[in-house]
């Protein structure tokens, strides 16, 4: 199973961007403001049209696929996090289902209890907080039981202890084969939590690599702009920046 | 069927036939003479044709409010209800509104209005702007069929006509007859099923544009229903009994803490909800002792004005 975009091109965004995602994996994308992070990921989840290239989802063009068929198998978490009516989190999580059309109980409470949401299941998503919030609308995704799952920084104005428990999830999934693709701007959640990590800079993907490799000093240094150094060991690092 | 559901249609179920009885004239079947007629030329299709344009209305507020994610949309922001006014004000002015005419004439302007929208609106490549374009199109178009309407009004030829397109306006049901409910009706039906096809995606816009299109909805395929449906709806609403306003805005605010809240489960209640409004304001229009009857559209704008107020004032307190 492969999601792949060859050499896509949105003018102004994403400048000839080759990659080929695996399952199995969380990669995360990384990238400075206006880097084109988000614009990539709409276009791998067939949110966009490019004006060049093609992304491909187990070699056939996604654009050509059925929009029900696409949203069967790519669940997309967008970064507004918007709910315009105040559902309970059951009718929320059950909007996962629309792609197929089914009740989907089973898929439901599985995704509740993945996101030990389960208890909230009647709440008001007014009543909720930021965290739990951002459980509820990832248990959404769960529920559609997608093979891909595409997140726009999912951990975003979340707690330290939340962020962890997101990540624990989205872990669990990539466990399961599915394959998780984060937009992340915390290059310490990038380094110990991803399989691999792409950075992009001006539209254009400078680096595609394990964490160790992709966010070396040096790229750091030519993409960010930032004098930084990693502490600690593999998988518990912490970036300190400033001499 | 749901709560809400159970509810408004048991209330229509009593209405209807109390309906029949009220009016100027209290009908009691065994006594009055002429029941019979008076009953079934006169009042049947009147309360049918209220059940019929206020379920309409309602379902077509639920839905734009869906469609917009916000709970102050009304369906005359696509400019429909204008559009249909201009139509029927246009056979006013050029003398040619018979019972038929009238409603035809709405029904094209009704028509004239959603292939303006959807050809100003419907090219759109992002969908991101496609909802603020279609509101603010269908804001224009509404202006626009206003304007022509104040200047068919002030160009009227004589009193007489100045005279019948301010009442036709002012929204009512007296009068009318199974003709008129002939013709409102199967375009209503018509309406409501694509109004109904439309409630997964009202549901899934809930999360947004870009995530209700992760989702596999189809942007042209949502707004084409959305602008049939409350064309059909509301534009064979107003050709046959002018513009009745409020009844789209409001009702969908009764009825949403009675459901769960998502937009497919406000469509159906809001539509039993709006045919018990509009046929409950007929009523008072008929039994209240003014010298002539009091305008439908004046009723419900009265009624419904304070009422939302007061429901503002409650949300403000955060009651609600």
């Amino acid at each position: 199973m492969m999601l792949e975009a060859r050499a896509i091109t949105i003018a102004n965004r994403l400048d000839n961007v080759t990659t080929a995602l695996k399952h199995g994996e969380i990669t995360a994308i990384c990238g400075p403001n206006g880097a084109g992070k988000s614009t990539l990921l709409a276009a791998l989840a067939g949110l966009l049209d490019v004006d060049a290239g093609e992304v491909l989802l187990d070699r056939d063009p996604l654009a050509a696929l059925a929009p029900r068929k696409r949203a069967q198998a790519i669940g997309y978490l967008p970064q507004s996090g918007q709910v315009a009516w105040d559902v309970s989190v059951a009718s929320l999580v059950a909007l996962g289902r629309l792609p197929h059309g089914d009740a989907g109980k089973f898929a439901i409470a599985s995704a509740l209890a993945a996101t030990a949401m389960s208890d909230f299941a009647k709440r008001p998503v007014s009543t909720l907080s930021g965290g739990e919030k951002a459980r509820a609308l990832l248990a959404r995704v769960l529920a559609g039981t997608p093979r891909w799952i595409l997140a726009d920084e999912p951990l975003a104005a979340l707690d330290l202890s939340h962020q962890l428990t997101l990540l624990k999830v989205l872990r669990a999934q990539a466990e399961n084969g599915v394959g998780v693709v984060l937009v992340v701007h915390d290059l310490a959640v990038a380094m110990n939590h991803a399989d691999r990590v792409l950075v992009l800079d001006e539209g254009s993907v400078v680096d595609d690599a394990q964490p160790e490799e992709a966010l070396d000093v040096a790229t750091i240094a030519r993409v960010w702009s930032v004098d930084a150094r990693w502490l600690g060991d593999a998988g518990k690092r912490a970036l300190v920046t400033g001499s | 069927m749901s709560r809400a559901n159970l509810i408004f249609a048991a209330l229509l179920i009593i209405a209807i036939p109390l309906s029949l009885l009220a009016g100027r004239v209290w009908v009691d079947p065994g006594v009055t003479p002429n029941a019979a007629a008076i009953l079934a030329e006169l009042r049947l299709p009147r309360a049918v044709l209220a059940v019929v344009i206020g379920a309409g209305l309602g379902a077509a507020g639920a839905a734009m409010q869906g469609y917009l994610r916000n709970p102050l949309a009304d369906p005359g922001l696509f400019g429909i209800a204008p559009g249909a006014a201009l139509g029927a004000v246009t056979a006013l002015y050029i003398g040619v509104a018979s019972a038929i005419l009238l409603p035809l004439f709405a029904l094209v302007g009704a028509g004239g209005a959603m292939a303006l929208l959807a050809l100003i609106a419907g090219r759109t490549s992002s969908p991101a702007s496609g909802i603020a374009l279609f509101t603010l199109a269908g804001m224009m178009i509404a202006s626009l069929a206003g304007a022509l309407t104040s200047l068919a009004i002030s160009l009227a030829p004589n009193a007489f006509a100045m005279s019948s397109i301010v009442t036709w306006l002012m929204g009512a049901l007296t009068d009318r007859s199974w003709t008129d409910v002939m013709l409102a009706a199967p375009l209503t039906l018509a309406g409501l099923a694509l109004l109904w096809l439309a409630g997964r995606d009202l549901d899934a816009m809930t999360l947004g544009e870009d995530a209700a299109r992760s989702l596999g909805v189809r942007p042209s395929r949502l707004m084409a229903l959305l602008v049939l449906g409350t064309g059909l709806t509301v534009g064979s609403g107003v050709a046959v009994a002018g513009i009745i306003g409020f009844v789209g805005l409001i009702v969908p605010h009764l009825v949403r803490p009675l459901t769960d809240k998502r937009p497919s489960s406000v469509i159906v209640p809001s539509a039993l909800a709006g045919a018990l409004l509009v046929l409950v304001a007929d009523v008072v229009c008929r039994i209240l002792p003014l010298v002539t009857e009091l305008r439908l559209g004046i009723a419900l704008s009265l009624i419904g004005a304070p009422f939302f107020l007061m429901l503002l004032l409650r949300m403000r307190r955060g009651l609600t």
